[in-house]
Protein backbone atom coordinates (compact mmCIF):
# COMPACT_ATOMS: atom_id res chain seq x y z
CA UNK A 1 0.00 0.00 0.00
CA UNK A 2 1.46 3.39 -1.36
CA UNK A 3 -0.70 5.36 0.99
CA UNK A 4 1.41 7.59 3.53
CA UNK A 5 0.39 8.26 7.19
CA UNK A 6 -0.28 11.97 5.88
CA UNK A 7 -3.10 10.89 4.18
CA UNK A 8 -5.06 8.79 6.76
CA UNK A 9 -4.38 11.61 9.11
CA UNK A 10 -5.66 14.09 6.75
CA UNK A 11 -8.76 12.15 6.84
CA UNK A 12 -8.92 12.14 10.61
CA UNK A 13 -8.54 15.98 10.64
CA UNK A 14 -11.54 16.40 7.99
CA UNK A 15 -13.61 14.02 10.24
CA UNK A 16 -12.24 16.03 13.26
CA UNK A 17 -13.19 19.36 11.35
CA UNK A 18 -16.94 18.13 10.28
CA UNK A 19 -17.60 16.81 14.20
CA UNK A 20 -16.44 20.38 15.35
CA UNK A 21 -18.60 21.90 12.33
CA UNK A 22 -21.39 19.79 13.62
CA UNK A 23 -21.03 20.54 17.74
CA UNK A 24 -21.17 24.30 16.81
CA UNK A 25 -23.60 24.20 14.08
CA UNK A 26 -26.57 22.09 14.86
CA UNK A 27 -29.29 22.80 17.79
CA UNK A 28 -30.11 19.23 19.07
CA UNK A 29 -28.44 17.94 21.90
CA UNK A 30 -28.56 14.33 20.74
CA UNK A 31 -27.03 15.66 17.42
CA UNK A 32 -24.50 17.47 18.91
CA UNK A 33 -23.71 14.28 21.09
CA UNK A 34 -23.05 12.15 17.61
CA UNK A 35 -20.88 14.89 16.46
CA UNK A 36 -18.73 14.29 19.61
CA UNK A 37 -18.53 10.66 18.55
CA UNK A 38 -17.27 11.40 15.41
CA UNK A 39 -14.48 13.75 16.83
CA UNK A 40 -13.62 10.97 18.96
CA UNK A 41 -13.59 8.71 15.77
CA UNK A 42 -11.34 10.80 14.58
CA UNK A 43 -9.04 11.02 17.22
CA UNK A 44 -8.82 7.04 16.83
CA UNK A 45 -8.18 6.53 13.59
CA UNK A 46 -4.91 9.33 13.79
CA UNK A 47 -4.09 7.05 17.05
CA UNK A 48 -4.84 3.91 14.93
CA UNK A 49 -2.25 5.04 11.87
CA UNK A 50 0.42 6.03 14.05
CA UNK A 51 0.54 3.12 15.84
CA UNK A 52 0.87 1.31 12.23
CA UNK A 53 3.66 3.54 10.70
CA UNK A 54 5.59 3.47 14.12
CA UNK A 55 5.03 -0.05 14.81
CA UNK A 56 4.01 0.08 18.44
CA UNK A 57 1.11 -1.34 20.17
CA UNK A 58 0.60 1.36 22.60
CA UNK A 59 -1.83 3.79 19.76
CA UNK A 60 -4.59 -0.14 18.99
CA UNK A 61 -4.23 0.10 22.87
CA UNK A 62 -5.56 3.61 23.52
CA UNK A 63 -8.09 3.28 21.22
CA UNK A 64 -8.84 0.49 22.85
CA UNK A 65 -9.77 2.47 25.81
CA UNK A 66 -11.34 5.49 23.95
CA UNK A 67 -13.63 2.89 22.57
CA UNK A 68 -14.91 1.50 26.23
CA UNK A 69 -15.10 4.96 28.10
CA UNK A 70 -16.91 6.45 24.89
CA UNK A 71 -19.27 3.27 25.30
CA UNK A 72 -19.01 4.38 29.27
CA UNK A 73 -19.92 8.11 28.04
CA UNK A 74 -22.79 7.66 25.56
CA UNK A 75 -24.98 6.05 28.27
CA UNK A 76 -24.55 8.65 31.16
CA UNK A 77 -24.86 11.64 28.46
CA UNK A 78 -27.95 9.81 27.23
CA UNK A 79 -29.02 9.20 30.55
CA UNK A 80 -28.46 12.83 31.25
CA UNK A 81 -30.56 14.22 28.37
CA UNK A 82 -33.34 11.97 28.77
CA UNK A 83 -33.65 13.28 32.76
CA UNK A 84 -33.46 16.74 31.17
CA UNK A 85 -36.21 16.03 28.35
CA UNK A 86 -38.46 15.10 31.27
CA UNK A 87 -38.12 18.07 33.14
CA UNK A 88 -38.22 20.24 30.22
CA UNK A 89 -39.92 18.88 27.70
CA UNK A 90 -37.22 19.59 25.07
CA UNK A 91 -33.96 18.55 23.42
CA UNK A 92 -33.04 21.78 22.05
CA UNK A 93 -30.15 23.77 23.30
CA UNK A 94 -31.46 27.09 22.95
CA UNK A 95 -34.28 26.23 25.26
CA UNK A 96 -32.17 24.56 27.29
CA UNK A 97 -30.24 28.09 28.02
CA UNK A 98 -30.07 28.55 31.99
CA UNK A 99 -29.58 26.00 34.76
CA UNK A 100 -31.52 27.31 36.93
CA UNK A 101 -35.12 26.12 37.10
CA UNK B 1 -5.99 -1.59 -5.10
CA UNK B 2 -5.58 -0.81 -1.14
CA UNK B 3 -4.67 2.63 -2.31
CA UNK B 4 -8.19 2.78 -4.50
CA UNK B 5 -10.13 0.59 -1.05
CA UNK B 6 -8.59 4.00 1.07
CA UNK B 7 -9.66 6.40 -1.27
CA UNK B 8 -13.02 4.78 -1.35
CA UNK B 9 -13.68 4.17 2.25
CA UNK B 10 -12.37 7.54 3.52
CA UNK B 11 -14.66 9.09 0.95
CA UNK B 12 -17.38 7.03 2.54
CA UNK B 13 -16.48 7.86 6.12
CA UNK B 14 -16.36 11.73 5.12
CA UNK B 15 -19.08 12.19 3.26
CA UNK B 16 -21.51 10.21 6.08
CA UNK B 17 -20.11 11.92 8.33
CA UNK B 18 -20.85 15.50 6.69
CA UNK B 19 -24.49 13.96 6.05
CA UNK B 20 -24.77 13.71 10.22
CA UNK B 21 -24.10 17.25 10.53
CA UNK B 22 -26.18 18.56 7.76
CA UNK B 23 -29.36 16.05 7.95
CA UNK B 24 -32.67 17.57 9.25
CA UNK B 25 -33.90 14.58 10.17
CA UNK B 26 -32.16 12.96 14.11
CA UNK B 27 -32.76 9.70 12.56
CA UNK B 28 -31.28 9.78 9.17
CA UNK B 29 -28.19 11.05 10.85
CA UNK B 30 -28.34 8.05 13.07
CA UNK B 31 -27.87 6.30 10.03
CA UNK B 32 -25.33 8.02 8.17
CA UNK B 33 -23.18 7.72 11.52
CA UNK B 34 -23.78 4.02 11.48
CA UNK B 35 -22.50 4.20 7.75
CA UNK B 36 -19.62 6.39 8.92
CA UNK B 37 -18.34 4.15 11.27
CA UNK B 38 -18.63 1.22 9.40
CA UNK B 39 -16.45 2.83 6.69
CA UNK B 40 -14.16 3.62 9.43
CA UNK B 41 -14.18 0.07 10.58
CA UNK B 42 -12.64 -0.31 6.82
CA UNK B 43 -9.95 2.03 7.22
CA UNK B 44 -8.72 0.00 10.50
CA UNK B 45 -8.74 -2.78 8.34
CA UNK B 46 -6.46 -1.23 6.03
CA UNK B 47 -4.55 -0.25 8.56
CA UNK B 48 -4.17 -4.37 10.10
CA UNK B 49 -5.61 -3.23 13.06
CA UNK B 50 -8.40 -6.53 13.08
CA UNK B 51 -9.18 -6.57 16.57
CA UNK B 52 -9.93 -2.42 15.99
CA UNK B 53 -12.34 -3.05 13.76
CA UNK B 54 -14.25 -5.71 14.92
CA UNK B 55 -14.96 -3.62 18.27
CA UNK B 56 -15.75 -0.63 16.18
CA UNK B 57 -18.41 -2.46 14.31
CA UNK B 58 -19.46 -4.58 17.92
CA UNK B 59 -19.70 -1.18 20.20
CA UNK B 60 -19.91 1.50 18.23
CA UNK B 61 -22.10 0.30 14.98
CA UNK B 62 -24.19 -1.74 17.02
CA UNK B 63 -24.29 -0.78 21.24
CA UNK B 64 -24.08 2.80 21.14
CA UNK B 65 -25.58 3.33 17.74
CA UNK B 66 -28.78 1.63 18.79
CA UNK B 67 -28.75 2.97 21.79
CA UNK B 68 -28.49 6.53 20.21
CA UNK B 69 -31.29 5.23 17.80
CA UNK B 70 -33.75 4.48 20.34
CA UNK B 71 -33.18 7.61 22.59
CA UNK B 72 -33.89 9.68 19.55
CA UNK B 73 -36.96 7.80 18.90
CA UNK B 74 -38.00 7.67 22.62
CA UNK B 75 -37.66 11.61 22.91
CA UNK B 76 -39.56 12.20 19.71
CA UNK B 77 -36.73 14.91 18.85
CA UNK B 78 -37.88 15.79 15.36
CA UNK B 79 -41.31 16.63 16.37
CA UNK B 80 -42.41 20.45 16.42
CA UNK B 81 -40.55 22.96 14.11
CA UNK B 82 -37.21 22.10 12.75
CA UNK B 83 -34.89 25.04 14.08
CA UNK B 84 -32.68 26.89 11.65
CA UNK B 85 -29.66 28.32 13.08
CA UNK B 86 -28.82 32.06 12.82
CA UNK B 87 -26.41 33.21 9.94
CA UNK B 88 -24.36 34.06 12.39
CA UNK B 89 -23.84 30.79 13.89
CA UNK B 90 -23.98 28.85 10.65
CA UNK B 91 -20.97 31.52 9.21
CA UNK B 92 -19.25 31.10 12.47
CA UNK B 93 -19.02 27.84 12.58
CA UNK B 94 -18.34 27.13 8.76
CA UNK B 95 -15.20 29.28 9.29
CA UNK B 96 -13.89 27.56 12.15
CA UNK B 97 -14.35 24.46 10.58
CA UNK B 98 -12.74 25.70 7.40
CA UNK B 99 -9.78 27.21 9.23
CA UNK B 100 -9.12 23.88 10.83
CA UNK B 101 -9.21 21.99 7.77
CA UNK B 102 -6.78 24.51 6.32
CA UNK B 103 -4.42 23.92 9.26
CA UNK B 104 -4.42 20.79 8.85
CA UNK B 105 -3.95 20.43 5.61
CA UNK B 106 -0.95 22.47 6.00
CA UNK B 107 1.02 20.82 8.65
CA UNK B 108 0.28 16.99 6.88
CA UNK B 109 0.46 18.11 3.29
CA UNK B 110 2.49 21.40 3.89
CA UNK B 111 6.62 22.03 2.84
CA UNK B 112 7.01 21.53 7.25
CA UNK B 113 5.22 18.09 6.95
CA UNK B 114 7.05 15.58 8.05
CA UNK B 115 8.77 12.89 5.45
CA UNK B 116 6.33 9.67 4.97
CA UNK B 117 7.84 6.39 5.87
CA UNK B 118 7.18 3.23 4.42
CA UNK B 119 4.88 1.02 6.45
CA UNK B 120 6.46 -0.87 8.95
CA UNK B 121 6.28 -4.80 7.92
CA UNK B 122 4.05 -6.71 10.04
CA UNK B 123 6.58 -8.90 12.85
CA UNK B 124 5.13 -11.58 14.85
CA UNK B 125 4.48 -11.28 18.24
CA UNK B 126 8.39 -12.22 19.86
CA UNK B 127 7.59 -15.13 22.57
CA UNK B 128 10.19 -13.10 25.15
CA UNK B 129 9.32 -9.62 24.65
CA UNK B 130 9.29 -6.81 27.02
CA UNK B 131 6.26 -4.84 28.09
CA UNK B 132 7.56 -2.14 27.64
CA UNK B 133 7.62 -1.52 23.46
CA UNK B 134 5.10 -3.80 22.25
CA UNK B 135 5.88 -4.28 18.49
CA UNK B 136 2.73 -4.14 16.15
CA UNK B 137 1.08 -7.17 15.46
CA UNK B 138 -2.34 -8.39 13.80
CA UNK B 139 -3.02 -10.63 16.30
CA UNK B 140 -5.60 -9.68 19.22
CA UNK B 141 -3.02 -11.51 21.78
CA UNK B 142 -0.71 -8.35 21.66
CA UNK B 143 -3.74 -6.05 23.15
CA UNK B 144 -3.95 -8.91 25.66
CA UNK B 145 -0.32 -8.82 26.28
CA UNK B 146 -0.48 -5.00 26.43
CA UNK B 147 -3.47 -4.67 28.56
CA UNK B 148 -2.06 -7.11 31.14
CA UNK B 149 1.20 -6.01 31.48
CA UNK B 150 2.13 -1.92 30.41
CA UNK B 151 -1.69 -1.05 31.16
CA UNK B 152 -2.69 -3.23 33.96
CA UNK B 153 -3.86 -0.05 36.20
CA UNK B 154 -5.49 1.67 33.78
CA UNK B 155 -7.53 -1.30 31.82
CA UNK B 156 -8.43 -1.73 35.78
CA UNK B 157 -9.85 1.73 35.90
CA UNK B 158 -11.83 1.49 32.71
CA UNK B 159 -13.75 -1.45 34.40
CA UNK B 160 -14.12 0.61 37.54
CA UNK B 161 -15.17 3.19 35.32
CA UNK B 162 -17.77 1.44 33.24
CA UNK B 163 -19.73 0.04 37.01
CA UNK B 164 -19.55 3.88 38.02
CA UNK B 165 -21.23 4.92 34.78
CA UNK B 166 -23.70 1.90 35.22
CA UNK B 167 -24.13 3.35 38.85
CA UNK B 168 -24.53 6.71 37.65
CA UNK B 169 -26.88 6.08 35.08
CA UNK B 170 -29.53 4.34 37.78
CA UNK B 171 -29.37 7.03 39.74
CA UNK B 172 -30.31 9.96 37.03
CA UNK B 173 -33.16 7.60 35.73
CA UNK B 174 -34.48 7.75 39.00
CA UNK B 175 -37.83 9.82 39.06
CA UNK B 176 -37.81 12.72 40.85
CA UNK B 177 -41.00 13.54 42.01
CA UNK B 178 -42.54 17.53 42.96
CA UNK B 179 -41.19 17.70 46.67
CA UNK B 180 -37.89 17.10 45.29
CA UNK B 181 -37.26 13.74 46.69
CA UNK B 182 -36.30 10.39 44.95
CA UNK B 183 -39.36 8.03 44.24
CA UNK B 184 -38.68 4.20 45.12
CA UNK B 185 -42.63 3.43 44.33
CA UNK B 186 -43.07 2.23 40.94
CA UNK B 187 -44.51 4.45 38.18
CA UNK B 188 -47.41 2.09 37.68
CA UNK B 189 -48.84 2.94 41.21
CA UNK B 190 -49.06 6.61 41.51
CA UNK B 191 -52.18 6.40 38.36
Amino acid sequence: MTISLNAFLFVSGLLFAIGFFGVLFRRNTLVIYMCLELMLNAVNLALVAFSRYHNSMDGNLFVFFIIAVAAAEVAVGLAIIVALYRKRQTVMVEELAELRN
Amino acid sequence: MADFLFYLFSALTVLSALLVTVSRNAVNGAMFMIMSFVGMAALFLLLEAYFLAALQILVYAGAVMVLFLFIIMLLDADKGRSVRPDRLTTFAAGIGALLLVLGLAYITFGESASPSTPLPEITEMPQNASADDIPFTTASRSFGYGLFTKYMLPFQVTGFLLLIAMVGVIVLSKKIDASGEESTKPRIAKS
